[in-house]
């Protein structure tokens, strides 16, 4: 059970909290302007690499409010969190590798 | 049938259980609380909102995470960086509702009556926070949880909102179609306490 | 009887009598089953699982890999280690033969948990642990000590000087210090497992021993849920035993379990003993036992015997054979002979008892847990802790330390007590196997796995430890390969000729010990298994008889039978009452969000496929919510309070996901957006008051409301008040019939139910649950949201073109529509299926076929048109009907397909999915 760091709360355990996947995906400025490819790619496709990956979390069973993460998918440690808008630690991130 | 539109406290049925065993458990007191009236309150901490809503309780909204303060006749309770439960004894639901509206809704504020929406546990005495820690994942030793500590979280399986009102005093707001739940984990888990028979 | 007179720490004032296999014996306070059934001279406890040989007594702990026992009394458990069991008054078990037995009725102890905080956890509370403790607890750290033997000292026996006193002495002041520092000690509590962030799970046994005494109130058993900035691990070490030709016979023990079967419980477990060791541990055992009255005689691998123990033997007469090793032994129920072979050839010892010690493995499992490296240390014969890992220390002889002055240290630090002189120690010789038959060399004997298996296993070409392990079964029993992890590593190692440092190293998994499901459920079981929601209406359901079903967590009324009806005669009665009379719902758990702000219209607009910003005040619109991927979310109402404030109801499934979904786009999308979520599903409770009737009740209850068609149309609110409490009344409509949802605070939910009841008396108001809201929402059509739709399903696709905004530029979802896939003429739309016979209720989840031209089923597979969601007994209808999904199913209206039900094919006719009142002016009424 670890404990993750709600940017507001404080170390929790994890099952307070909610995963909402890669962060820092954008909603499409016109969505009815992107081919059908660009679109699929915005809705269906994902990072998957191995090692630190931005993500988003959500403190669901306390304030409720979402957060960005940097996760190692390697060991599964939190590297940092932060607040939306806030930088996350500057670590080495690979976001390239798909599997 | 009463003349007037009764109210009906959601943990009734729970009443007798809970105070036999406040009466049989030396160090531990429960008891469901009469219900008060309560908003949910959401405005910039940082802007002049805040401020407006300081000056209307008379109490200014508690910044720090996880902290609770005192109001004339109730309680600003943290429930995020934006949002506050705000409760009263005294006023009216829907009064102190639209009262708070009216003072956040200039400064893109809401209020929402939520006095029903949960309903308050009163568990206090020496084995309090021991009775709370056979389900409660947080650090409640006093040194990391003392009187004007709040939290979130988890008792059990429903999510509270605990409040140390003093240091071995806690309310555990919990939303109403929990509070059977959390009353039938609180009469299971005291068990424990029962002196022999 | 083998107890011996001057030894052991059990209580001899006390008889327990307890049966074994039948037969009553008798122990004393402080025995384990083992020591029990050792001083009953009873070796012999049960059979192996594969092969059926005879297993005895080989170890004196949690190690024991042989000494499997089913209690029967006082509650039935399976396969417990006899070494672990303490013994009470009235105990009743027997030996396993094979596998264990359930008990076949509930058991009835409390099991529970608890959550502590500390600075310093340690983890074993023998020498080194009660050190680290007591160092800090002595800095002024909040400390937790945790031990799985019943009493503190770990390995010591008690013929050990700490400090220049006997060591249990000096344990006893020790512990009693850590009290007086306020740590908290739990013995009989086995660390079980080491997680992330200093998290640690320990298992408190807390009834068992105290027999007949136990309080029922108290948990039977509790798990720790510990959490520390600092875990200290003091697990100790556990002897090696050496592979040799039927080393799983009763008689064979650990020499380190024979000296515990002394000192701790005065048993003497055998009288003609044969030592074999390739280390100096097990000469203080053959000393012990020869000075308690054994004939012992020890067979050392080495060539180079310890020179002091070796003189010591001499002294007390124990002959000492070097360069000998143990080739086999004989023996039925237990060993009569032990065969070996030394410089003089091959000999057979006549023995009862033949103690084995082949070095020491570190019990690294709890740091090996949270991915600790281990290393192979070839002195030790066993791997060890190297590296570190932040806020975890390993000490003593966990950490391959394993002179008492050494242990000592790493627990204390520089003021460390002094241990008394110790032998100066000769190398360990790390041998895993002797010569012999290999099919019948043991390496996990619970498994009955042997030296041949491994050679299997490696002939097969596997090479990976951890291979060889899944192949072999080795360390997958109960004991989780205590003793035979590292035989299979060094044997593996062996067979294929390489070192064991280049096979990869085992990594160690929770739990350490077996742990009972009763324990990790806790209290969650029965009624607080999960938690069941209710309504403010419960009472009042339960009380009028109502059967309830699980909605998620909710309890809800799913109808309410009168005398001798069943579920299908409680609905179409209900179903009746709503139709032509009036009939009453709790709707109180669907799902409400109150929107708030000045971007209130503009954020609705955004999430639903509709327009929310034209609703006028006062108003109430249906409305869809798609994910990104055009699928159908949820549905529901939306109701405008006022300009800047909406009330959004969500189906009561989707009640978190909704506030869940909405707030994750406002915060981290649309974060500029002013406008607020509050969940308000419990502050409302709602009554749908449903049926032609419906406005002669609504009217009488609200005297102040103007019920009139004209006054308040249908899909919109009004607010009012009974004896001044606020009452918003919405006409809202999931049945096709004139209704009126009745929304109140929930303070006030059964007051006001009792007067719509009150008040519906002459109409004959009807209460009815969920199945009749579901039947009369099928027949006009209405799907159910993951009922009807399984999250692959459109707007689109469920005829629902009219609430996607053709208006809007966009809206989550939109973009979605255009992909080819979407406009499939073969994707499945929604339909109603009528049977034929009028007869069947065709089965939700059934499968449609379509038959042939010559009325033949095509050549299999047979292609699946679609299927059944939704199926009912229709009493406006007097026949059966269904929903489903059908391929191009609006073009087919009116075609007839086929669907199996029990082997026969049901025929079957698609249809609008509007069955009743297609007009809508019974809802307008």
């Amino acid at each position: 059970m670890q404990l993750i760091h709600c940017p507001w709360c404080g170390p929790r355990e994890e099952v307070e909290f909610h995963y909402g996947g890669q962060a820092e995906i954008t909603y499409p400025e016109r969505p009815a302007e992107l081919s059908d490819q660009d679109w699929a790619e915005y809705v269906f496709y994902r990072d998957n690499p191995k090692g630190p990956f931005a993500e988003r979390w959500s403190h669901s069973a306390g304030c409720r409010r979402w957060f960005n993460a940097l996760r190692d998918t390697h060991t599964y440690r939190f590297l940092g969190t932060a607040k939306p808008g806030e930088p996350l630690p500057n670590t080495q991130r690979n976001t390239e590798v798909r599997v | 049938m009463a003349d007037i539109l009764y109210r009906t406290h959601p943990l009734e049925n729970r009443r007798a259980a809970l105070a036999e065993l406040s009466g049989r458990v030396e160090g531990l007191t429960v008891y469901p609380e009469d219900p008060v009236a309560a908003v949910d309150l959401r405005v910039d901490p940082a802007g002049p909102g805040a401020d407006a809503v300081g000056r209307a309780l008379g109490t200014a909204l508690p910044v720090e995470p996880n902290t609770w303060t005192h109001t004339v006749d109730g309680q600003l309770v943290w429930l995020g960086p934006d949002e506050w439960l705000v409760t009263s004894a005294g006023a009216d639901p829907q009064e102190f509702e639209r009262e708070l509206g009216w003072v956040v809704s200039a400064y893109d504020g809401s209020a929402v009556d939520v006095s029903a929406q949960r309903t308050s546990l009163r568990l206090h005495g020496g084995l309090a926070r021991e009775l709370l820690s056979l389900g409660c994942a947080l650090d409640l030793r006093p040194s990391a949880f003392p009187a004007g500590a709040c939290a979130q979280t988890y008792v059990g399986q429903t999510v509270v909102l605990l409040l140390a009102l003093g240091p071995d005093d806690f309310r555990l707001f919990v939303r109403q179609s929990f509070a059977g739940y959390l009353a039938d984990w609180v009469l299971d888990a005291a068990e424990e306490f029962r002196a022999f028979p | 009887m083998s107890r011996v007179h001057g030894y052991g720490r059990i209580d001899r004032g006390r008889m327990l009598t307890f049966t074994f296999d039948g037969r009553t014996y008798t122990g004393h306070p402080g025995d384990t089953l083992a020591s029990a059934l050792l001083a009953n001279g009873v070796h012999l406890v049960g059979s192996s699982v594969n092969l059926g040989r005879p297993h005895g007594i080989s170890a004196a702990w949690t190690e024991d890999a042989t000494a499997l026992v089913q209690i029967e009394k006082p509650f039935p458990e399976p396969m417990l280690q006899a070494t672990t069991v303490e013994l009470v008054d009235g105990l009743v078990a027997h030996g396993v033969n094979g596998q264990g037995r359930l008990a076949d009725t509930a058991d009835p102890a409390r099991y529970d948990r608890k959550h502590t905080h500390t600075d310093t956890l340690v983890i074993g509370a023998g020498p080194a642990g009660l050190l680290a403790a007591l160092a800090a607890a002595r800095a002024g750290e909040d400390v937790v000590l945790v031990d799985d033997r019943p009493v503190a000292g770990g390995s010591l026996t008690g013929t050990e000087v700490i400090d220049g006193r006997p060591a249990l002495g000096f344990v006893a002041d020790v512990v009693a210090e850590l009290a007086r520092l306020g740590v908290r000690h739990l013995q009989r509590t086995t660390a079980f497992g080491q997680y992330d962030d200093g998290f640690v799970l320990a298992l408190e046994r807390r009834t068992d021993h105290l027999g007949a005494d136990a309080p029922a109130h108290r948990s039977r058993q509790r798990v720790h849920r510990i959490r520390a900035l600092k875990v200290v691990v003091a697990t100790g070490a556990q002897e090696r035993p050496i592979v040799f030709e039927d080393n799983d016979r009763p008689g064979v023990m650990l020499a380190s379990a024979a000296r515990d079967y002394l000192h701790r419980y005065g048993v003497l477990a055998g009288r003609e003993v044969v030592v074999f060791t390739s280390d100096d541990a097990a000469y203080a055992a053959a000393l012990d036992l020869a000075g308690a009255g054994a004939r012992v005689t020890v067979l050392d691998v080495r060539d180079t015997l310890p020179r002091e123990w070796a003189a010591r033997a001499a002294e007390a007469g124990v002959p000492v054979h070097p360069s000998t090793t143990v080739t086999g032994t004989e023996g039925e129920e237990r060993v009569r002979a032990v065969l070996a072979h030394g410089v003089d050839g091959s000999v057979r010892l006549p023995a009862d008892l033949l103690l084995v010690s082949g070095g020491w493995n570190p019990v690294v499992h709890l740091f090996s847990h949270v991915r600790g490296a281990l290393a192979y240390d070839p002195e030790l014969g066993s791997f060890r802790p190297s590296g570190s890992l932040p806020g975890v220390i390993v000490i003593g002889a966990a950490n391959g330390t394993l002179d008492l002055a050494g242990v000592l240290r790493e627990g204390g630090g520089p003021d460390a007590p002094e241990a008394g002189p110790e032998p100066a120690r000769t190398p360990t010789k790390v041998v895993w196997r002797t010569d012999g038959d290999p099919g019948r060399q043991f390496v996990d004997i619970q498994r009955d796995a042997t030296v041949a298996d491994i050679g299997r296993a490696v002939g097969a070409g596997l090479r990976s430890v951890e291979h060889v392990k899944r192949y072999t079964t080795i360390g997958t029993a109960h004991d989780q390969g205590k003793t035979s992890g590292v035989l299979a590593s060094g044997i593996t190692a062996e067979l294929l000729g390489a070192r064991i440092e280049d096979l990869g190293t085992t990594t160690f998994r929770p739990p350490y010990t077996p742990v009972a499901f009763a324990a990790l459920a806790g209290r969650a079981r029965g009624s607080l298994f999960d938690p069941e929601r209710t309504t403010p209406l419960h009472d009042w359901h339960v009380e009028a008889g109502a059967v309830f079903e699980d909605v998620g967590q909710w309890k809800r009324a799913r109808y309410y039978p009168e005398p001798g009806e069943d579920m299908d005669a409680a609905v179409l009665r209900e179903c009746a009452a709503a139709r032509s009379g009036v009939g009453i719902l709790d709707g109180s758990t669907l799902g409400k969000i109150d929107v708030q702000g000045p971007d209130a219209a503009v954020f609705l607009d955004r999430l639903y496929t509709n327009m929310m910003s034209t609703l006028k005040v006062g108003r109430v619109r249906y409305g869809v919510m798609c994910g990104n991927d055009g699928m159908v979310l949820d549905d529901g109402t939306v109701l405008r309070i006022d300009e800047n404030r909406y009330l959004v109801t969500t189906t009561t499934g989707g009640a978190a996901t909704v506030l869940d979904w909405m707030e994750e786009w406002l915060q981290t999308e649309w974060p500029e957006l002013r406008v607020h979520l509050t969940s308000v599903t419990e502050q409302w409770s709602v009554f749908p008051v449903v049926g032609p009737r419906s406005r002669d009740v609504v009217g009488e209850v609200f005297p102040e409301l103007d019920v009139s068609a004209d006054a308040f149309p249908f899909m919109s609110w009004r607010d009012t008040t009974l004896d001044g409490v606020p009452v918003r009344v919405a006409r809202i409509s999931f049945s096709g019939e004139l209704a009126y949802e009745v929304n109140v605070n929930s303070w006030y939910a059964p007051a006001l139910w009792e007067r719509l009841l009150a008040a519906g008396e002459r109409y004959g108001i009807t209460p009815y649950g969920t199945e009749t809201m579901h039947v009369l929402r099928a027949e006009k059509g209405y799907p159910i949201i993951g009922q009807d739709t399984d999250g692959t399903v459109t707007p689109q696709d469920l005829g629902m073109s009219w609430a996607v905004s053709k208006k809007k530029e966009d809206f989550v979802g939109k973009r979605s529509f255009s992909r080819p896939e979407n406009h499939n003429p073969l994707r499945k739309q929604f339909v109603s299926l009528l049977p034929i016979d009028g007869r069947t209720k065709l089965p939700e989840g059934s499968q449609i076929v379509e038959l042939c031209e010559n009325g033949s089923l095509p050549e299999p597979p047979v292609p699946m048109l679609g299927h059944v969601t939704s199926s009912y007994l229709s009493a406006e209808l007097g026949r059966p009907f269904a929903l489903a999904l059908v391929k191009n199913g609006r073009a087919r209206i009116g075609d007839l397909v086929h669907v199996p039900v029990n082997g026969a094919l049901v025929q079957a006719q698609i249809g609008d999915t509007v069955l009743i009142d297609p007009e809508g002016a019974r809802r307008d009424g």
